[in-house]
């Protein structure tokens, strides 16, 4: 009953208040329109990001003339090591092999029989930032600044730094600037929404004055708002997420298909994205009003 | 013991039957409590200008009280004091016996709802109909749906406007909204009416059907408080006069051609032929 007619009175605010309504409406649509196609890039670059940084690894050579034990003990310590994802070894035979295909007018000359590379565990890490753990795990430095191993099989560490650093630098520098946009983004929005928000209400705020004079509670008098919020914030939200899947059925589903080739990195789910925006839409909207409304509900 | 009791209460009923005046003596204490009571009122605004200045009065129940002066002599501070729109900076201010600094803020909807109020500007909800504008005060306090849908057409048929149900208040006239306000003001039968300039913006015919409709109000037992700048009128319609000037009280009469028991028609009489308008007017 008491539901009824904060209900009527709020479907009798949007009708009265057609213009502001329509605004905040249109406001939350763009807004909601311009961050579902936003976060999905945003993933996608974070992603491609993320697989440039998985490039990142640590070679480990082991010395020729290290015995079993002493190659076991290596394992063992690399293992051992902090922030260590994943080991591959290498061995001298199936790196020449590789290097052979690689470059291969090199290695002609240098002739069959002879390999001068040593046996390799390539490190990757869990987190490629914090390589240089691993280095100064396994490879401390001494007092010279000169690394030292500590194990009598490691002969040398070596992560390949000049690509590691440009990968590190590159990457961090493009996840930074996506976040930093992200954010913004997301602040821009609740910020354009409340304002838009705000000002419809505050067109209605001798109403609420009169409301107050004639001893309405104050959530006899937000209800209709709140409900009000709920209602714009749910028609923007759908419509925008309406536009999104026609623009993602006509434009990116089938360039996607077409460029299968391309690493599509991981993105959102479509329909948790769409859930997420709406259940964003309502909630800005509603407490947007209601929130606002505090201000003129202070007699 | 209870036989005794019981001879006594046998008595005081022979009493009540040769004598049917005397009222019960609780009923007599609740009355002597005023209905609003300022006591050394002050109020000085944020910029530093006095709005009142040790005011002190009293209004009882059943009362009708002009609060007259000149622009910016404190009339209004007065109204939106009483309506604890504002609060004094000094003094206190009671309502029926309740200090109204002692009402929390979630109980003021509660007090509001025994005040009804009236402005020089009405302040209507422009975006609902007549109807619609007086149902909403009923609304606020969780009255049926049958009750208003008897209550409204009742109070808009004694303001006169049983025609304009359905009209929005920007297609009414003035004094038509004013009556609007009243209704809204007066539909839940408060024990108190605070008008802030009623007649402020209308013309001395229309002024003259707002008023009557204000003492029609009174009359039925509720405490009228009226600021009006319009002193002649006020002094021609002998009801007791709070005069302020610069903040402060310089008269409070009672009028001595007070007659409590006009009626209506009579004091509408009185009052149009000594303001010099003719009878044929307002229908009210």
């Amino acid at each position: 009953m008491r539901f009824l007619f904060f209900l009527k009175e709020a479907f009798r605010g949007l009708s009265r208040n057609s213009a502001p309504a329509l605004a905040a409406l249109l406001t939350i649509l763009l807004t909601t329109l311009v961050l579902g196609v936003f976060i999905p890039i945003v993933q996608a670059t974070t992603g491609t990001a993320n697989e440039v940084r998985g490039r990142v690894v640590v070679d480990v050579f082991v010395k020729k003339e290290a015995n079993p034990i002493e190659r076991a003990e290596l394992r063992r310590e690399i293992d051992k090591t902090v922030n260590v994802g994943s080991v591959e070894f290498i061995s001298k035979e199936s790196a020449l092999a590789r290097e052979k295909r690689l470059r291969p007018e090199a290695y002609k000359a240098l002739g069959e029989r002879v390999n001068p590379l040593p046996d390799t565990y390539r490190v990757t890490p869990e987190d490629p930032g914090k390589v240089n753990l691993i280095i100064n795990h396994l490879a401390p430095k001494d007092a010279d600044g000169n690394p030292s191993p500590t194990l009598a099989a490691l002969d040398e560490v070596r992560n390949r730094e000049d690509d590691t650093d440009k990968i590190l630098s590159a990457t961090g520098l493009v996840k930074l600037l996506t976040a930093g946009l992200a954010l913004l983004l997301v602040f821009a929005s609740v910020a354009l929404v409340a304002n838009t928000i705000r000002l419809s209400i505050f067109a209605r705020r001798r109403e609420v004055e009169v409301m107050q004079l004639v001893g309405a509670t104050n959530w006899f008098i937000r209800w209709p708002f709140v409900i009000e919020g709920v209602i714009v914030g749910f028609m923007g939200g759908v419509l925008a997420v309406l536009l999104l899947t026609i623009a993602k059925e006509t434009l990116v589903d089938p360039l996607s298909d077409r460029f299968a080739l391309l690493a599509a990195p991981e993105t959102i789910d479509f329909k948790l994205l769409v859930a997420i925006l709406l259940v964003a839409c309502v909630a800005v909207s509603a407490a947007g009003s209601g929130l606002t409304l505090r201000k003129f509900l202070r007699v | 013991m209870a036989t005794e009791e019981k001879t006594q209460a046998g008595a005081d009923a022979k009493i009540a039957i040769r004598a049917p005046q005397p009222r019960p003596v609780r009923r007599q204490k609740k009355e002597r409590i005023p209905v609003v009571e300022l006591d050394d009122v002050t109020k000085v605004y944020d910029g530093g200008s006095v709005g009142l200045e040790k005011v002190s009065l009293q209004v009882g129940r059943g009362e009708f009280v002009f609060l007259v002066g000149a622009t910016g002599c404190g009339k209004s501070t007065c109204i939106r004091l009483l309506m604890r729109e504002l609060e004094p900076s000094s003094g206190e201010i009671k309502i029926a016996g309740h200090a109204l600094a002692e009402i929390k803020a979630k109980r003021m909807p509660q007090l509001r709802r025994n005040i009804g109020v009236v402005f020089q500007d009405y302040k209507l909800l422009p975006n609902r109909t007549v109807y619609a504008n007086v149902a909403y005060s009923l609304e606020v306090i969780g009255e049926s749906r049958q009750s208003i849908r008897r209550k409204v057409p009742d109070i808009l048929r004694l303001v006169g406007l049983s025609t304009k149900l359905h009209s929005y208040p920007d297609e009414l006239s003035g004094g038509e909204c004013q009556r609007v306000s009243i209704a809204r003001a007066f539909v839940n039968h408060p024990p108190l009416l605070l008008a802030d300039e009623p007649t402020g913006n209308l013309d001395p015919e229309t002024s003259i059907g707002i008023m009557q409709l204000i003492y029609r109000i009174n009359r039925t037992g509720t405490t009228v408080v009226v600021a009006t700048h319009d002193k002649e009128m006020v002094d021609k319609m002998r009801r007791r006069v709070i005069e302020l000037r610069e903040g402060r009280v310089v008269r409070d009469e009672l009028s001595g051609l007070y007659r409590p028991d006009e009626s209506t028609t009579e004091f509408a009489v009185r009052l149009r032929g000594e303001l010099g308008v003719g009878v044929e007017g307002h229908p009210n």
